[in-house]
Formats: structure tokens, C-alpha cells, sequence
């Protein structure tokens, strides 16, 4: 009977070998080779499926809904928006979902498109794995591929910065392709004309703070509006002039309440109500001493960052002076870069401020609320967008878009370069790629081959996305390409081939070449993986 | 079953009078005596190496009562003797074997998700252990050494990791063969010494000079090409080895790495990495209407706030009257007003603070026209006071002229669309820190390109430090292998096999190499080794890039010699302490 009982349970495994060979903790995952890559290219192609439909001018919007606290929605098909509130768990697609992050920073449109490429990229790719080709001849293949892409869009480039005027319907061209994908495709000119001035007016500088875009519910689409002001979304104190003209302007950023005395360990304390009440008064004494410097500045308006109270708002209403608090920080920074003041913080030397000045500053409304509006700013480099609409949804969505086209716009105001749009570019470098594959030697050539077809696959799911015969457009696309320099690509909204330069479809060349070599980088990141190790998952306590 | 057997199994505990004492007050002794039954079973024999080392666990007094040795045995799990060095080596065996694949420069690279759920994608051996996360005992010993090789050289961190797998491999066989641990770690200790000298033997001097920098940057580049950086090596390794050469002292033979920043920011292309003679610093100016480019910059580098002082002692202000409160207000604006002033009478044109300050001294500086930088970190205000050779300066009342850093430029520079800003501070008085400015695709592509620049930097250092090199793709070491077993045939005694055996696992690197290139790893290998004894030539490799030659000299392909040494050395050392180990004693999981 002895013999019978099994060991207790506590025991070691006798052979403790297999257990041995185990030198990663309990729950990490390690996945080695084949299986590695397959989960990669599995992850990496379901994220580029995921946003694939919301490429193109027919693309369609995804909706999300928020984990967190009010579950809050968002319509979008902007690609780093969607892509960012994703919990992906998939390692290989959260490189995806980084470099369409870096496009969003670095130039801010492509999101989808450089997601896309890669997965498509990386869906050659398994191809090839396939039929027993080493990744590392791979990745040598797509880069060379890319390279060629590359110099084949970079000769076709037109260049139009000595011409104002040419340059500028290049940019009303580039900034309407870039809104006919978005929300705002109804009133794409509006728009268009919208971003392209607000974009003209920085004059070079890619600083988009100063372009302000204020979003008020109510109205439509249609009503939105470039300010060349200045608005800011304040009221206007009580018992205040509601209307200056020729404002001297001082924009600060002071505590507006009882200056705390900020030497270490200092207290009040006092033995009588007499003296609470005296150094009550000598602490007012104080404000109104800042008070009077302030106005001693010789100024009819003074905007503060930080909160006034009422005491010093009231000492401003008698001196007849225009006082706006809790001016955000942007705000702050914006108004004294377009009103050209400095921001101030003590007022001990008036003469050495730089105050801010404009014409006029009257309180306006916008649907129900009331704004400050500043107009005849000194330098004309700021300016407003006012966004109407009929839902904070539509309101966000629609300046997610315009901040597509506005990033755009000042990137092309830099690098002056233009390509067609519409499938055009796609074409143009897989042809050049088709080439370099005939010519190269090797089993690269595959790899080069493959290259060119996930160049191909863009246009064909711009085709798919708009309900079109993809294969076949796809096909006479090529045929028409064939020719030496064609300016054919796919114009979704005839529903067939079109001539780009007569239908004045553009896009900037910054953008497409950060598409095609960021992707390309991601797609050689995700190759050259041969094991995947998972870490155990930190332990979190009382999260869901 | 725990709680019956101290009965049922009575009879076979030796002695039954303390054995019933035992199992009242002290419970842990359940199971010893359970081993021991154990023990006495008849089919023992199958399990010997389980029994022998139970009876061990359990001592017995004079009177013949068990003592604990261990507490709380049941919970501990243990192994011993050969079963141990077995365990032990299979552990150490499958860290060597995650890494093999990343060897060369058709090595393959690793995607690691840490517990937070970021991603790293690289193929430095390194990295890779520390972020594994092992709970292995000796798997950490293996991360250790992958380590110290870092920390040593910087580079060959996964070759020695493979090496040392493959000495354990090696190990293995003998222990079956039944030769002891401890002599087939002096065969190994005396093989290492017949490799490091044979190493010194095919080793040649590499002549460069400040101006003849090529042989560096080919040195470099060899490092580099099995990175995924390998698109543009040639000009990561001439960035390198100017920013060593920037720092170095060729005089003494001395590099500080420390004086080399590398900083990254995503965005633009690999290509357009540069070297930036001085310091970027991720922080911008203080006040956003402050000027963006300072020339001729004297600089304050300060490490104490824009605040009246706080004494450290324990003190309190008492206000209680109107006259003392306006006394310390008056004070208090007087102070900010002195910093100020003190700043500006020693003649500083820029204020870089280690802390934050004030809204009302933010304004003060930017009405004195006096440009300022907060929340600068302490490496980097270290960096900037090396560069422009000032003095840090912890208290504003030993602000002097002297003290001051100069800069010709400092400049503000945005990138892409977002509002990122960063610091360049250029023409430094003291040329001798540089920084090297990364930008990528992604931000595991400036993480791994950040290593790899690391592994580059450490290179080019090892070589001014010492300018011996040895051939690499695998000749190093297929040279060391013919040597070794050359040697192993004139030791008399058991270390002979050792010998022999390390001889063997030195193969195992140019085997892994020919392997991820693609080749048929024993072919290749047999045919260059019979090349390296006929035509006496040490410089034959692998042929990992199908360049059609597998001279390595005219691959350009070098290694230096003091990494190699140590790789030899440190994975030695670690298999030696491997070996020694016969017992482990761990915790079992609850």
C-alpha cells in the first residue's frame, strides 16, 4: 500500500531538467521563428485592414467609443486618431500605430496612407517568406525598391515657388485633396480658401499655435469663418467698457489675488481683531498699489492669465479700463504675439513693457456666446478659424481635418514641391520599381517586384473604397502609365480615369516620400523579427 | 496525504520516540521524513540522484533526533549534484540559444514587450537579456555577463553569450562522460589562457591618426552592419568616430564617454543624423517672447532657484503688525530684483537653471533682457559647464565673471508640426563635448539606433585606448579553435578533453554566423578551416554578405582585440562559476 501513494504533490518534478530550461518568468510569452513572424505580419496587416476603409475621398468613418467615464464618442477617419485609441495588444501593431503617429507629428496627413502601405508591404512580404525567401533578401530588396520609388517621384516633381499666383492654386489644390478624404468634402473650397490664407499669413514660419481654431456650436458647416483678428473666449467684466478703440493692451500674468509673501515660514499672527483688521487693509493697500501700477501703464485694456478678483476687477471697472481674466495659456501667448506686447509679470518698470496695441477690441457673438474680439492686430501673423456646426462631433471632426490641411499647407509653404494626387504618385514610382526589378540580378528581384505591387494596392483601395471595378481601372491605369509622363490617376468622383493636372488633384511631395520611406522602415523593422518574448504583465490591483 | 504520513510511515523513521516529538512541535520536519520513506522504497534506483541528496537535507543529533538543516524544506525545491550542473547548463544553453539567431550581420532581431506593454524591437545581446525579464537563476548570471561586457567594451555582447552557451554545451558532454566539473574548468581556464595569447600573437597594430580617421570608421562599421542601421553605416560610423575623436585624448589614450551625448527626436529620416558640436538640450527658453538665437552667449549655470533663500533650520516669521508686513514684501521683491541684477552685473547673456522660478523673476529676466532656461536636468547642466567652460554655481552670491560658460551660439529650433522645441548650444569654448543627434521613422527606430551609435562610440574608444585588432567573421576565432586543439594534445591529464572541448565550442561562432547567413554552417566552416591551416593565413572568415571573398582583410570586416579577449574571458569565467555550482536551493512557487 505504501508503494501505491504518490509522492506528495509538493515534491520537484524528479527530471528537473524541462523545468529548468524555463528562464523566463511564468506569464511571458515566447514565441521563436515562424510563428513569431506570423504573428507580426498577422497583427501588423489586421491594424493597415482596419483602416484601409477609410482611405480616399469615399472613405468611410469609424466610430469610437471611449473605456473611460462618460464612454465619450468620436466619428473620425482621420488614421493616427483612430489608430491612437486603440488598446492593441499585438506588438508588431503597435509599430504600426507609431509611425503613423510620427506622420501625424512630422507632417500631419498620410496617417492612413503610411499605415496602409505597410501592412500591404508586409502582406508581399509574407508572400515571399513563403516561397522560402530569407527576410534579410528581403529587406535588401525594399530598400533598394524604396530608394528608386523615391528619385522616380523626386523627377516628377513640379516645383511652382517663384510663381505666386501658380503657387498658390497649388496650394488651394493640395489643401482640397487633402479635405475631399474629410468631413469638411461639401464645402472643400470654403475650406480650401480658408486654410490657404490662414497658412499664407505665417509667412513660412510652420508654427501652427498662432493659427487659432475656435469651435462654436450652432449653425453649419458653411458659416465657419477666418478671423483676421484676434477672439478670445472671454467675457468682458461687469460694469467695463464693452468697446475700445485704439487699445493700449497689457497682457500679464500675475497673481490678481492677495500677493502671498513667499519668504520661507512666514505667518500672520496677531493678538487683537485690530490688528487682523489693520494688516487686512495694509494687504488691500498692496493690491491697490499693483492695481495702480497697472493702469499707471497708461492702458485701456489688461488681459491676465491668472484669475482677478473682484476688489482689483472693481478698482478697473472706476479707471474706465477693459480687465479679462483667466486667459488660458495659449490664449495669453497668442494675443501677445499678435498684438506684439510683452507678457509681463511685475509692473515696477512701465516704461520698459511692451505694450500691446489694436485697433479695436468690442465684445462680438457667435451663436449664443460672447466673445472678445480683437481686430486691426499690429502683426498680421495670427489670425482665427471659427468653426460653426451642427454637433461637437462634427465640430472636432472637422478640426482634426482642418489641422490635416493646415499642416500640409505649411509644410508644402517649406518644401515647395508638388506631385498629382489621385492614385498618380503610387503609379508613377511602381512603374520606376517594375523597372529596377527587370534590371537587378537575383532574388532581390522578387522582393522588388513585391514592392511595386504594395504601391500598386493603394490606388486599387481608393477604387474599392469608392465602389469602383478596382481590377479593372487598376489595369488602365497602368496601360495609360506606360506612356512617358502621364498625369492620368483615378478620379473617384467620375467614377473613372482622369487627367490629375486638368482636375487639379495635388498633394505635397513632403508627405508622399515620409509615406513611402517611413512605411518602408516599419515594414523592415517588423521583417528582420525572428522571436517575440512577452513579458509577464505587471499585476494591477482594482483596475477593472 | 501530508498530515497522515508521519504515521502510517513511523516505522521506518529510524528512531520513533523523538520522531513523535518531531511531528508534534515542529511540523516542517513532515517532510524530511518523508524523503526518507521515500528513500527506502525499492524502486529507488530509478530515482537515485532524487534519493541520495534527500538523506543529505536531514541530520541527526547524538541522541539520534533529526535537526532541520533547511527550513521549511517542503516548500523549497532543490537539486544537486549533476542533476544541478545539468539544470544549470540548460538554462544557461537556452539563453545562448535566443541570441544565436541575432549573430552577424545577417542576424535576426528581437521584439520585446515589457511588462507596461511598450515594444523594443533591437539584436544587441544586451538589451535583449535585460529586458527579458529572466527569473532563472543562472539565466541571470548569463544577463550579467552580457552585461559586464557591455559595461567593458560596449560591443560583443551577443557573441559572448553564445560563446559561453556553447563552452556549457561543450561541458555537458564531458560531464557524462564522467570527468569532474572542477577539472573541465581548469581545462577551460587554461585553454582561455592559450586563446587570449594566441589572439595577442594574430593580431596587428592598426596605425590611425586625428586626420587618417579611416581605419576607425571601417572598424565601426563592422560593429554597425549587423544592426538595422546597416543602411546608412558608413555615415553613423564616421559620426562616431568624429565625436570619439572630439572627446578623446590622444595623449593619454583616454576617451569619457560621458562627454558624447546622444540624443534622439522622431521624425525626418535616418539620414539626416548629425553630429552637433556642443550640446542639444530638449528644454526651451523660459518666457515664450525671449529671443530664440543668442550670440556670444556668456552663460550662468546655475543650480539654485530664482526664490529668496530657505534656511535649512527650522524657523518661522512672525507677522503681527502693518510695518512688518510691508518690510517682508518689500524684501521679498528686493531679492528677486538682486538675482537678478547679479546676473546680469557679472556680465551673463543667458541663465540655465537646474530649477524652475517664479512667474514675477520669469519676467524680470525677460524685461532685463536676460534669456533663461529652467528644469535643465543635472547630466545635462554638467555637460553644458564642460562644454562652454564655466562653473556651476550653487549659490547666487558666487555668481563671478569668471564662472561664466561661453557659447558663440545658442539657438532654438523647432521640429515637424508639433510645438517641440529643442536647445542647441553651439560653438562651445571647450570643443570637447559633442552631441549626436538622432532622428528616425519611429521611436524604436531611435532607441535601436541609439544603441547601436552606443556600440559604434565604445568601439572607436577601445581602439584609441588600444589600436590591436583582429580579423573578424569568425577568423578570430577559428584561428583561436586551431590553436587551442594544437595545444590540447601536448596537456597531460583529464584537462586535456577540456581543452579540446573549448576548442570545439569556438567553433560554435563562426557556426551560428554561417548559419544566419544563410550558408550550410559545417561546409563552410571545415572549408575554411582546412584554408587557414594550408595557407597559414588567420584572416579567413565567413563570407556572411556573398561579397565571393572570405579574407577578411579585404572584407574590411575588424574587430579589436581587447573585446575579443574579453569576450574569451568573461564567458570563461562565467562557465567556470557554472560548472562549481552543485546545489540549488530555491523557493518553490506557491
Amino acid at each position: 500500500e505504501l508503494r501505491d501513494r504518490d509522492p506528495p504533490a509538493s515534491r520537484p518534478d524528479p527530471s528537473p531538467v524541462p523545468e529548468m530550461e524555463r528562464v523566463l518568468k511564468d506569464d511571458a510569452i515566447q514565441e521563436k521563428g515562424e510563428r513569431a513572424r506570423m504573428a507580426s505580419f498577422v497583427g501588423a496587416m489586421a491594424i493597415a485592414d482596419l483602416v484601409k476603409s477609410t482611405l480616399g475621398p469615399k472613405g468611410m468613418d469609424k466610430i469610437l467609443q471611449s473605456t473611460g467615464r462618460g464612454r465619450s464618442v468620436t466619428v473620425t477617419n482621420d488614421g493616427a486618431t483612430i489608430l491612437k485609441s486603440l488598446h492593441i495588444d499585438n506588438p508588431a501593431a503597435k509599430v504600426l500605430v507609431d509611425i503613423s503617429k510620427v506622420q501625424d507629428d512630422e507632417v500631419g496627413d498620410g496617417t492612413t496612407s503610411v499605415v496602409v502601405l505597410a501592412g500591404e508591404l508586409l502582406r508581399e512580404a509574407e508572400k515571399l517568406v513563403n516561397m522560402k525567401i530569407h527576410p534579410m533578401t528581403i529587406i535588401a530588396g525594399y530598400r533598394m525598391a524604396a530608394e528608386c520609388a523615391r528619385n522616380a517621384l523626386l523627377q516628377k516633381t513640379m516645383d511652382n515657388k517663384d510663381n505666386t499666383d501658380k503657387f498658390r492654386s497649388d496650394l488651394m489644390n493640395i489643401a482640397m485633396t487633402t479635405l475631399s478624404s474629410k468631413i469638411l468634402s461639401q464645402d472643400k473650397e470654403y475650406f480650401a480658401e480658408l486654410a490657404v490664407d490662414a497658412v499664407l499669413r505665417l509667412k513660412g514660419s510652420t508654427n501652427l499655435e498662432s493659427i487659432q481654431i475656435l469651435k462654436k456650436p450652432g449653425g453649419s458647416l458653411k458659416d465657419s469663418f477666418l478671423d483676421e483678428g484676434f477672439i478670445l473666449d472671454k467675457k468682458i467684466g461687469l460694469g467695463q467698457p464693452k468697446r475700445i478703440e485704439n487699445a493700449n493692451i497689457l497682457v500679464a500674468n500675475t497673481a490678481m489675488d492677495t500677493d502671498k509673501v513667499k519668504i520661507y515660514g512666514a505667518r500672520v499672527r496677531v493678538d487683537s481683531m485690530s490688528k487682523v483688521a489693520d494688516i487686512e487693509a495694509a494687504e488691500k493697500q498692496k493690491m491697490r498699489e499693483k492695481v495702480e501700477k497697472i493702469i499707471g501703464h497708461g492702458i485701456n485694456c489688461f488681459v491676465n492669465r491668472q484669475l482677478i478678483y473682484n476688489f482689483p476687477e472693481e478698482l478697473f471697472a472706476d479707471a474706465g479700463i477693459l480687465a479679462v481674466e483667466h486667459a488660458d495659456f495659449e490664449g495669453i501667448e497668442r494675443l501677445a504675439l499678435v498684438t506684439g506686447g510683452d507678457i509681463a509679470s511685475t509692473f515696477d518698470n512701465p516704461e520698459s513693457v511692451k505694450l500691446g496695441h489694436c485697433k479695436l477690441i468690442e465684445e462680438i457673438m457667435i451663436g449664443e456666446d460672447r466673445l472678445i474680439h480683437f481686430s486691426g492686430v499690429a502683426m498680421g501673423q495670427a489670425c482665427t478659424i471659427v468653426l460653426r456646426g451642427a454637433s461637437e462631433h462634427v465640430l472636432d471632426e472637422a478640426e482634426r481635418s482642418l489641422h490635416d490641411a493646415l499642416c500640409v499647407l505649411s509644410q508644402t509653404v517649406n518644401d515647395t514641391r508638388v506631385i498629382f494626387g489621385g492614385g498618380w504618385p503610387e503609379m508613377v514610382m511602381s512603374k520606376e520599381v517594375d523597372e529596377l526589378a527587370r534590371r537587378t540580378p537575383g532574388k532581390k528581384s522578387h522582393a522588388i517586384d513585391a514592392f511595386s505591387r504594395a504601391l500598386q494596392a493603394i490606388p486599387t483601395i481608393i477604387a474599392d473604397n469608392a465602389g469602383l471595378d478596382s481590377a479593372e481601372l487598376i489595369s488602365q491605369l497602368r496601360a495609360e502609365h506606360h506612356k512617358e509622363n502621364s498625369t492620368v490617376g483615378i478620379d473617384v468622383i467620375s467614377g473613372g480615369l482622369g487627367d490629375m493636372q486638368k482636375r487639379g488633384i495635388c498633394e505635397a511631395f513632403k508627405v508622399k516620400q515620409a509615406i513611402v520611406l517611413s512605411a518602408t522602415e516599419a515594414a523592415e523593422m517588423i521583417l528582420r523579427v525572428d522571436e517575440i518574448i512577452t513579458c509577464a504583465p505587471r499585476r494591477r490591483e482594482d483596475r477593472m | 496525504t501530508k498530515k497522515k504520513a508521519p504515521q502510517t510511515l513511523a516505522p521506518a523513521a529510524p528512531p520513533p520516540s523523538p520522531q513523535k516529538h518531531t511531528a508534534a512541535s515542529f511540523p516542517p520536519t513532515t517532510a524530511p521524513l518523508l524523503v526518507l520513506v521515500r528513500s527506502a522504497l525499492p524502486e529507488a534506483p530509478g530515482r537515485g540522484s532524487a534519493s541520495a541528496p534527500a538523506a543529505m537535507a536531514l541530520a541527526f543529533d547524538e541522541y539520534g533526533r533529526p535537526f532541520i538543516i533547511l527550513r521549511e524544506q517542503e516548500k523549497k525545491s532543490r537539486l544537486q549534484g549533476l542533476d544541478a550542473q545539468k539544470a544549470n547548463i540548460a538554462a544557461g544553453k537556452s539563453v545562448a540559444r535566443i541570441l544565436r539567431t541575432s549573430l552577424g550581420p545577417k542576424g535576426m532581431d528581437k521584439m520585446l514587450q515589457s511588462p507596461d506593454g511598450d515594444v523594443t524591437i533591437t539584436n544587441d545581446g544586451a538589451t535583449i537579456l535585460e529586458l527579458m525579464d529572466v527569473d532563472n537563476q543562472i539565466a541571470k548570471l548569463m544577463v550579467e555577463l552580457s552585461r559586464s561586457q557591455d559595461y567593458d567594451i560596449g560591443d560583443g555582447t551577443t557573441g559572448v553569450v553564445v560563446l559561453a552557451g556553447s563552452l556549457l554545451e561543450q561541458a555537458e558532454k564531458l560531464l557524462e562522460r564522467g570527468i569532474h566539473p572542477i577539472r573541465i574548468a581548469e581545462g577551460y581556464e587554461m585553454a582561455s589562457r592559450i586563446a587570449v595569447d594566441h589572439l595577442e600573437s594574430i593580431s596587428t597594430k592598426y596605425e590611425f591618426s586625428a586626420t587618417d580617421i579611416e581605419p576607425l570608421v571601417q572598424t565601426c562599421m563592422t560593429t554597425l552592419s549587423s544592426k538595422i542601421v546597416s543602411r546608412c553605416k558608413r555615415s553613423l560610423a564616421e559620426i562616431a568616430v568624429k565625436a570619439v575623436l572630439a572627446v578623446a585624448d590622444l595623449e593619454r589614450k583616454d576617451v569619457n564617454l560621458d562627454l558624447i551625448k546622444v540624443e534622439g527626436k522622431v521624425g525626418g529620416k535616418l539620414e539626416d543624423t548629425e553630429l552637433v558640436q556642443g550640446i542639444i538640450v530638449d528644454k526651451d527658453m523660459s518666457h515664450p517672447q525671449m529671443p530664440k538665437r543668442i550670440e556670444d552667449a556668456h552663460i550662468a549655470i546655475l543650480t539654485c532657484p530664482f526664490e529668496p533663500p530657505k534656511p535649512k533650520t527650522k524657523h518661522k516669521v512672525d507677522i503681527d503688525t502693518v510695518e512688518k508686513f510691508q518690510t517682508l514684501r518689500g524684501q521679498e521683491q528686493k531679492y528677486f530684483d538682486d538675482m537678478v541684477q547679479k546676473c546680469k552685473d557679472v556680465g551673463a547673456t543667458l541663465v540655465i537653471c537646474q530649477w524652475g522660478f517664479d512667474d514675477e523673476a520669469n519676467h524680470l529676466l525677460m524685461q532685463r533682457e536676460l534669456p533663461a532656461v529652467r528644469w535643465v536636468g543635472g547630466v545635462e547642466l554638467e555637460l553644458i559647464a564642460i562644454a562652454t567652460g564655466g562653473r556651476i554655481v550653487p549659490r547666487f552670491q558666487e555668481l563671478t565673471t569668471e564662472k561664466l560658460g561661453k557659447a558663440g551660439l545658442v539657438r532654438e529650433k523647432s521640429f515637424g508640426t508639433t510645438k517641440d522645441r529643442m536647445l542647441y548650444i553651439e560653438k562651445c569654448a571647450n570643443s570637447k563635448a559633442v552631441t549626436i543627434f538622432i532622428r528616425g521613422g519611429n521611436k524604436m527606430m531611435i532607441e535601436e539606433t541609439k544603441r547601436s551609435i552606443h556600440d559604434a562610440l565604445c568601439v572607436a574608444r577601445n581602439l584609441i585606448i588600444n589600436n590591436s585588432i583582429v580579423y573578424g567573421g569568425g577568423s578570430a576565432e577559428i584561428s583561436c579553435s586551431i590553436a587551442v586543439d594544437a595545444a590540447a594534445d601536448r596537456h597531460p591529464g583529464v584537462e586535456q578533453y577540456a581543452i579540446r572541448a573549448f576548442a570545439d565550442a569556438l567553433d560554435a561562432i563562426p557556426l551560428a554566423l554561417a548559419e544566419n547567413s544563410g550558408l550550410p554552417p559545417i561546409d563552410t566552416l571545415t572549408v575554411v578551416k582546412s584554408q587557414h591551416v594550408k595557407e597559414n593565413n588567420s584572416r579567413c572568415g565567413i563570407d556572411c554578405n556573398d561579397v565571393g571573398t572570405n579574407d577578411m582583410k579585404e572584407q574590411n570586416v575588424f574587430e579589436t582585440l581587447i573585446g575579443k579577449q574579453q569576450q574569451i574571458l568573461l564567458a570563461t569565467q562565467v562557465v567556470k562559476m557554472i560548472l562549481k555550482i552543485d546545489d540549488v536551493i530555491t523557493p518553490s512557487e506557491y
